[in-house]
């Protein structure tokens, strides 16, 4: 057991963890952030998606005693009300259905964005197809993606 | 006398979910699922199972019975709701209703019937509601109830412009006599203003900042967490456990073995209740350490009566059981025999269909709390009712010492229609006696689920010289579902069968037709999987159908519309309406382009199918390319399901299911090998991924009857659609699913 302390969405919490407990398990079971969700526990679906100093990881494959000074950022700590142009985006062309995976779907776009910030709908595909969706949202992800592009250029 | 309604109101209000002042009207959701008819006989008394709840400060609260599970129910119930109640969507609350047995009779939803069935009671409840208040009004002015009207929650006097929200009235209201819900009448079609039009859904905001909570975010003061090592292999069971590792793991608190449940000689002679499998339970601070005990557990398995279950071995009694003598026949017309021994021409074909997964994103999980003579569950499930009933049973407790709190479902496509996971964290919490979270990880998930039936098909067909079809013959063989859940003898009535949907309903012209059953025992757990039987059966009938034009050198959709002639009697199934078909048929190809030239090694095909009272066409369009990999590019599809009550939501419902049934068809193969699951997780059992799916274009034919299913009827017709493209597009014809791998060895 290891005593650390995350700074996650702006405030820094004093945890005592197993360093090698991944990140999303110290989210959701110590700190009840609970939108970033559990689904393969592999790093193969991407529900479990957060940013490190704005870089998409995979929480249920990162370590808690590797992220040590980076920022982390939840979906919880995208914006205070559903501002973020991607999760306005999401809402405008109703994206969700079970609502799952969208999470790590947003956080993912999110950090796609940043990088390409006009994407082509083939670098959309093959950034976002680590991210699986089982409602199959997938065609609406596509344009939620575009329009995003398109309010923040 | 005291009327149902009356104990109705008395025992909801008593549940403390209203206080105060507040007009409560109770309406009837009627059940329409299959699996349901069984368990809840309709009641002859008008006996509510919803409700509305208006209070002063003007909130307006449904409970509702249905589970969310990303269907749009919630949205639904809303929209029909403030139709007929004159209120802005905003203006509703939705509320899971609580499991009070005596009121709440069908806390689930199931073959695709929730709009359908809160069509009619919904909207006559806010009717009810809106007529009450009108008459508070008028009353409350000594005015004409004529001059009055409703008006975005509010009563409005016309002649002096006098307002009252519906909140003022509830006072008055309240104290009303009820009226009945036939007493009131809805609006005319034309009025709508809700009803129709494309609605944002109510539970998107906390769909996209992390605030919905689904089962596996229930958090309870003092909560454990555990995970189950179960039995790989089916039917199977532990010989003996080595936890002193486990119990190293810092956080583990305890690690113990619990039993299967309901596993009643699973090989079909006489299973019954098939449930959870069973094995050792780890429970522990965290998920992570109740994760990390399980992986330090040694585990010693027997591998049951049916050890030796593998893919090979269903294969081939798959393949003499469509050769054997039927358990039942479902259609005998005309003489399908003796017309295929004088057909002018006859093929025929054989298809298969292995098992495959639901795999919800969100994994099963169940989190329970055991008390002094009462067990409070929180649940992602599709059927509340069975859980309480099931662990009522189990625990000895009355029913209504049984709390079940429906959460929302991270998807289900029917697998949340069983009660395994549930029952497993009562097996936990009972040893614990604190709160306990059992989860699931995506192995269990893979490794345990009730799958798809592994189903295969002979069919054999007669032509005419001018291509009309005289012959239909079609052997369905699986893995029933029945045999999980009912006796041996259950399986020779064909009206109880879950395996015929979709086959014995043949909507093409053909005089002689002949659909029978047998079934393939397995060891194997499986149930309804999105669209159940027409799921496999339209696989099978529309590809069949496809190979029977290319037979009579006939373009496949001029084939399919000629035999839906519709002069022509339907050969099963009255209602069936071959026009509907015919509209599907030609709107979808008319978008698609059908005809038109595309590039080399492009196809396009085409499938339609009725489920769950609506009429699908796609047609699907591929590419193979010359080392034999495949893209699905686009598909466009045409739909009738009546009143299309949220066009959007419609238009969500079919990309779903193109993309639901994709995976198999790509992918998503489940094998067995010792009576256990071969696959893990994503890396080897692949669902389809972004790169994968298509474009999709949803075409709704308009009209104002009466809404049918949405959830499920796009699935069927995916399959066969694609399939008969990757033949347009490469002459190979690919009968068994999934069928990318095969393309790539017959390149």
């Amino acid at each position: 057991m290891a005593r650390m302390n995350l700074l996650v969405n702006g405030k820094t919490h004093e945890i005592e963890v197993a360093s090698e407990a991944p990140l999303l398990w110290v989210l959701r079971d110590m700190l009840a952030l609970t939108g970033t969700k559990f689904g393969c526990g592999m790093g193969l679906c991407g529900a479990c998606t957060v940013h490190l100093d704005g870089e998409a990881v995979r929480s249920c494959q990162t370590p808690v005693g590797s992220v040590g000074q980076r920022k982390i950022t939840t979906i919880e700590g995208l914006s205070a009300d559903r501002s973020h142009p991607v999760q306005k985006a999401w809402i405008a062309e109703q994206v969700p259905q079970c609502g799952y995976c969208q999470s790590g779907q947003i956080m993912q776009a999110v950090a796609f964005l940043a990088k390409h910030p006009r994407p082509t709908n083939e670098e959309i595909d093959q950034t976002m197809s680590g991210n699986i969706c089982r409602c199959g949202t997938y065609c609406r992800i596509r344009r939620a993606i575009q329009r995003a592009a398109k309010e923040v250029a | 006398m005291v009327t149902p309604t009356e104990v109705g109101r008395r025992e909801f209000l008593k549940t403390g979910a209203i206080s105060g002042a507040a007009l409560v009207l109770g309406f009837y959701l009627p059940a329409r699922s299959r699996a349901r008819e069984s368990q809840s006989p309709q009641p002859k008394e008008f006996a509510p199972n919803a409700w509305v709840c208006i209070t002063p400060d003007n909130q307006i609260t449904v409970f509702v019975e249905k589970p969310e599970m990303g269907q749009g129910q919630r949205t639904i119930e809303t929209m029909l709701l403030a139709e007929e109640l004159e209120v802005d969507l905003s203006a509703i609350r939705i509320e899971q209703a609580p499991t009070i047995p005596d009121i709440y009779r069908s806390l689930a939803t199931g073959g695709s019937g929730g709009t359908g069935e809160g069509w009619g009671s919904v909207r006559k409840a806010g009717a009810q509601a809106r007529e009450m208040f009108v008459r508070a009004a008028a009353k409350q002015w000594s005015a004409d109830k004529k001059d009055c009207r409703a008006e975005n929650g509010a009563v409005i006097h016309v002649p002096t412009g006098r307002r009252s929200t519906y909140g003022q009235l509830v006072e008055v209201a309240s104290k009303l006599p009820e009226i009945g819900p036939d007493a009131v009448s809805l609006k005319e079609p034309k009025d709508f203003r809700f009803i129709g039009k494309p609605v944002p859904r109510v539970d998107t905001p906390s769909k996209v900042d992390g605030s919905a909570k689904f089962g596996i975010d229930v958090k309870v003061p003092n909560m454990l967490y555990a995970v189950i090592a179960r039995c790989p292999h089916f039917g199977g069971k532990l010989l003996s456990f080595d936890a002193a590792a486990a119990k190293k793991i810092p956080g583990v608190r305890a690690v113990f073995s619990v039993p299967p449940i309901g596993f009643v000689d699973i090989c079909g002679y006489g299973g019954r209740n098939f449930n959870a499998a069973g094995g050792v339970a780890v429970v522990a601070d965290s998920t992570f350490a109740a994760i990390q005990g399980r992986k330090a557990l040694k585990l010693d398995w027997d591998k049951g009566p049916g050890g030796n279950e593998t893919t090979n071995s269903l294969r081939t009694l798959l393949e003499q059981q469509a050769m054997s003598n039927p358990t039942f026949i479902a259609v005998d017309q005309g003489d399908a025999g003796k017309a295929l021994g004088s057909a002018p021409k006859k093929i025929e074909a054989t298809y298969e269909l292995p098992f495959t997964p639901h795999a919800t994103m969100e994994p099963m999980n169940s989190t329970v709390h055991v008390r002094d003579g009462e067990i409070e569950v929180w649940s992602p499930t599709q059927w509340a009712n069975v859980v309480q009933d099931e662990i009522a049973t189990l625990s000895g407790l009355p029913k209504n010492k049984i709390i079940v709190h429906m959460t929302l479902s991270g998807g289900s496509f029917g697998r949340r229609a069983q009660w395994d996971y549930a029952a497993e964290a009562w097996q936990v919490a009972r040893e614990i006696r604190k709160p306990v979270q059992l989860v699931w990880t995506r192995e269990d998930d893979i490794q345990h689920d009730f799958y798809r039936e592994y189903s295969y098909h002979r069919l054999e067909g007669g032509l005419d010289p001018q291509g009309r079809i005289i012959a239909w013959s079609h052997r369905v063989v699986s893995t029933s579902i029945r045999q999980i859940f009912d006796s041996p003898e259950s399986l020779k009535d064909p009206g109880h069968s879950a395996e015929m949907g979709g086959a014995d309903v043949l909507p093409y012209s053909c005089p002689n037709v002949r659909v029978d059953y047998a079934p393939a025992p397995s060891v194997v757990p499986r149930a309804w999987w999105r669209s159940v039987a027409s799921s496999f059966n339209a696989f099978a009938v529309e590809c069949f159908v496809d190979e029977l034009a290319h037979a009579a050198g006939i373009d496949p959709y001029e084939f399919r519309l000629r035999l839906l002639d519709e002069n022509q009697k339907a050969p099963n199934r009255q209602g069936l309406d071959r026009r509907k078909f015919q509209s599907v048929l030609r709107l979808a190809a008319d978008k698609s382009g059908w005809g038109n030239p595309l590039p080399a090694r492009w196809g396009r095909g085409i499938a339609c199918h009725w489920s769950f009272g609506s009429y699908i066409a796609h047609v699907a369009e591929v590419s193979v390319e010359t080392d034999g990999s495949m893209s699905v590019r686009r598909v466009v599809s045409a739909v009738d399901c009546g009143t299309a009550v949220n066009p959007d939501g419609v238009r969500a419902m079919t990309e779903g299911s193109i993309n639901f049934a994709l995976t198999p068809v790509l992918g998503g193969e489940i094998t067995i090998k010792d009576a256990a699951v071969e696959q893990s997780n994503f890396h080897d059992c692949q669902v389809l991924r972004m790169n994968q799916a298509p474009e999709i274009e949803v075409h709704i034919v308009p009209s104002t009857e009466d809404p049918q299913g949405m959830g499920e009827p796009g699935v069927p017709p995916l399959a066969p659609a694609v399939a008969n493209a990757v033949f347009a597009a490469t002459g190979i014809r690919l009968r068994r699913l999934p069928i990318a791998a095969q393309l790539q060895l017959n390149k």
